[in-house]
């Protein structure tokens, strides 16, 4: 599945200094004009069943087939129930669409895996999972999370309706070529402070503008530590600083990952693949429009206290102070806050919870359900908390059982329920009540995006899980104090 | 296949001086389900516009009938947030032609550009005399000429240019569209597929 460029990007002209993200773009260029954005060539498409109705539609109205099914492939994540997955959608609309999904796959012969088949997850993880994501691959889908595949040294873009139905047409995308940032972190991560803290402080220090315009390039020695999934967290969020999409350089890490995936390349294709993946990094002498660094012993396990999620903190600082922000931002800043029902120089710690959601795009996979299941062995959750732990995938629940952190989890009050988007953006039954606090593992906290006059606390799974446990806004580095916490 | 021509509109406008607007706000996600482009506009900022009844809450500007026009002015960041194509249909179905901000997210830029409705970035200096004219003057008129490329304070006069992918601009213009483009290099991205 998918397309290796490989004969393609040796017979290139290989310049000097190129960045990562240069080398993948070059080697997908279809068509390069003065005045037009170039025409990129695609590998896979993701589509699921929100932002792909009307693209079918109006394929049927242009008499256009989808140009290569085989390199589109589709699930059902966003609208699907988490609990009792086997029955019919009882919501209409949401089986209305789901449903259309799976006609308009069927008469576009497109690859569906669709609710009940084991394949079956959010889009940005099954992905990944199945080996369709691989190194310097394009990829793109109706979903801005798509960024997450550039963990694997990937162009990954998130695309509106328009041009889903444009990739389905053409397998092409027409877009202009962004400008390049580096963002380094080194360093010794303290305990407790993991992949979902890092971009979250990147994201605190840069804001929900700072990425806009940009690929970027995460690099360093602390992202270099991280595990395939972490690297995933990371790129996941880069669209929450605006950031057209992120990448890290494939690695040993990045190769162990995809072998043996459902769909990775197989013996000799294998072998070329990933000798041709070795040849993707940043060049030393590459010139990048913007380098930003930061150092992992700065980052404590973060939280945020606003409506983006540039509005983060440390869990153990205040909410900044209004008079701290220049008068015209006032505004804004305040009316977050008031939707938030906090005030400045709040201290978060300790604050009474509602809920807990682990899950989403961000923080969905094995390591993110065994890293919550280690710490909440033997204990239980506060009574004033309701916790949904949603897999991100078939195969992450199939996988989380047969390690038995599904009884681990049941015995905490955290019941595992089945994969998808769920309370990330509450298209499901998955919503957070008005006015309740949800200390939550998503990538966003919009107002209303878990639900209307929801709130949102964005946090790691680690302080999510911590907080389930004490009810409220947690220090995890409280609980390794205790030494309850091994890794 | 043809879309919307844009060109040139003169207008009053729509002050809505918010940061960070997120497409989340544009459109909830539980709007998200119809499975056609129609009728989005009904729920334009919906949970700012309406209560929880569904009743109209007086202080949001859309139910403001003193404003009115083709043309919303927003804070920096406009359109923040997820893809979805819905929240630049909600805004063309539901009458503006034209967003003026001083920063816009690429994805609502690029989803707005392929939907006739046209995404106006002007200086931090320009956005804030905006709001001040439209403060003293809520029927203020705003002339936006895409082809000659610049928004202009019809009153007095005052105007700034704006920039426009030249591609898009000529796409809009002509009411052109991506996949047309695209199609009439076929024989290219076959030959591209050709190891």
């Amino acid at each position: 599945m998918g397309f290796i460029p490989i004969a393609i990007v040796n017979n290139r002209n290989k310049k000097m200094g190129q960045t990562l993200f240069d080398k993948i773009w070059d080697a997908h260029v279809v068509s390069s004009n003065e005045g037009f954005p170039d025409i990129l060539y695609i590998d896979t498409h993701f589509i699921h069943e929100v932002t792909s109705p009307q693209a079918f539609d109006g394929l049927r109205t242009r008499g256009l087939p989808v140009f290569r099914p085989q390199q589109t492939v589709a699930t059902a994540d966003h609208n699907v129930p988490t609990w009792d997955q086997h029955l019919p959608i009882k919501e209409e609309l949401s089986r209305y669409q789901v449903d259309m999904l799976t006609k308009n796959c069927a008469e576009f012969g497109i690859e569906l895996y669709g609710l009940g088949h084991p394949f079956q997850g959010i889009v940005h993880v099954i992905g990944p999972e199945l080996g369709i994501t691989r190194p310097g691959g394009t990829y793109v889908c109706g979903d801005s999370h798509t960024s997450t595949h550039g963990a694997f040294g990937a162009i990954a873009f998130g695309i509106g309706t328009s041009q889903v139905e444009q990739v389905m047409a053409t397998q092409c995308l027409l877009q202009s070529r962004p400008k390049r940032m580096k963002i380094e972190v080194n360093g010794k991560l303290q305990k407790g402070v993991g992949a979902k803290d890092i971009i979250l402080y990147i994201i605190s220090q840069i804001s929900a503008a700072g990425g806009t315009g940009y690929a970027v390039e995460y690099a360093g020695d602390t992202i270099r530590a991280l595990s395939m999934e972490g690297r995933m967290t990371i790129c996941n969020m880069s669209i929450e600083m605006g950031a057209r999409c992120g990448l890290i350089a494939p690695d040993e890490t990045t190769i162990n990952y995809v072998k043996g995936r459902e769909f990775a390349p197989k013996g000799e294709e294998w072998d070329k693949a990933a000798a041709y993946w070795q040849t993707l990094y940043s060049d030393e002498d590459a010139e990048f429009d913007s380098v930003l660094s930061f150092k992992a012993e700065d980052i404590e396990p973060m939280i945020t206290y606003g409506t983006n999620p540039g509005m983060g903190i440390g869990v153990t600082q205040h909410v900044p102070e209004t008079a701290s922000f220049e008068q015209k931002e006032q505004g804004s800043y305040k009316k977050a806050l008031d939707y938030m029902g906090l005030h400045d120089d709040e201290s978060l710690l300790g604050k009474p919870i509602d809920y807990v959601f682990i899950g989403s795009c961000t923080n969905s996979r094995i390591e993110d359900l065994r890293e919550v299941a280690q710490f909440v062995k033997g204990k239980h959750k506060a009574d004033n908390v309701i916790v949904w732990v949603v897999p991100g995938s078939k195969q992450v629940q199939e996988q989380a059982i047969r390690e038995g952190l599904d009884k681990i989890f049941d015995a905490a009050g955290f019941p595992l329920r089945e994969p998808g988007c769920s309370a990330c953006l509450g298209m499901n039954e998955d919503k957070i009540p008005a006015g309740k606090y949800c200390v939550s593992t998503s990538n966003r906290n919009f107002e209303g995006r878990q639900g209307p006059n929801s709130r949102t606390f964005l946090a790691s799974p680690l302080t999510a899980a911590a907080s389930a446990i004490t009810g409220k806004v947690t220090d995890i580095r409280e609980f390794l104090k205790e030494g309850e916490l091994v890794s | 296949m043809s879309t919307k021509i844009f060109k040139h509109i003169q207008t009053s406008v729509v002050p809505l001086p918010i940061e960070n607007i997120d497409t989340d706000q544009i459109i909830p996600a539980r709007f998200l389900k119809a499975t056609t482009r129609d009728g989005f506009g009904n729920n334009l900022f919906r949970d700012w516009r309406f209560d929880n009844d569904g009743n109209p809450k007086q202080d949001f500007v859309l139910n403001n009938p003193t404003y009115s026009g083709k043309i919303l002015v927003a804070g920096k960041n406009f359109g923040c947030g997820s893809s979805r194509e819905h929240a630049a249909w909600a805004l063309a179905d539901y009458g503006f032609d034209a967003v003026v901000s001083s920063f816009f997210a690429d994805i609502f830029k690029g989803n707005a550009l392929n939907n006739g409705l046209l995404p106006v970035q002007v200086s931090d200096d320009f956005l804030k005399k905006l709001f001040e004219v439209i403060d003293a003057d809520p029927h203020a008129v705003i002339e936006i000429d895409l082809v000659d490329q610049f928004i202009k304070i019809v009153k007095t006069g005052e105007q700034e240019s704006f920039e426009v992918n030249p591609y898009k601009k000529a796409c809009m213009t002509n009411g052109y569209d991506d996949i047309d483009y695209i199609l009439s290099k076929k024989e290219l991205v076959e030959e591209f597929e050709t190891p």
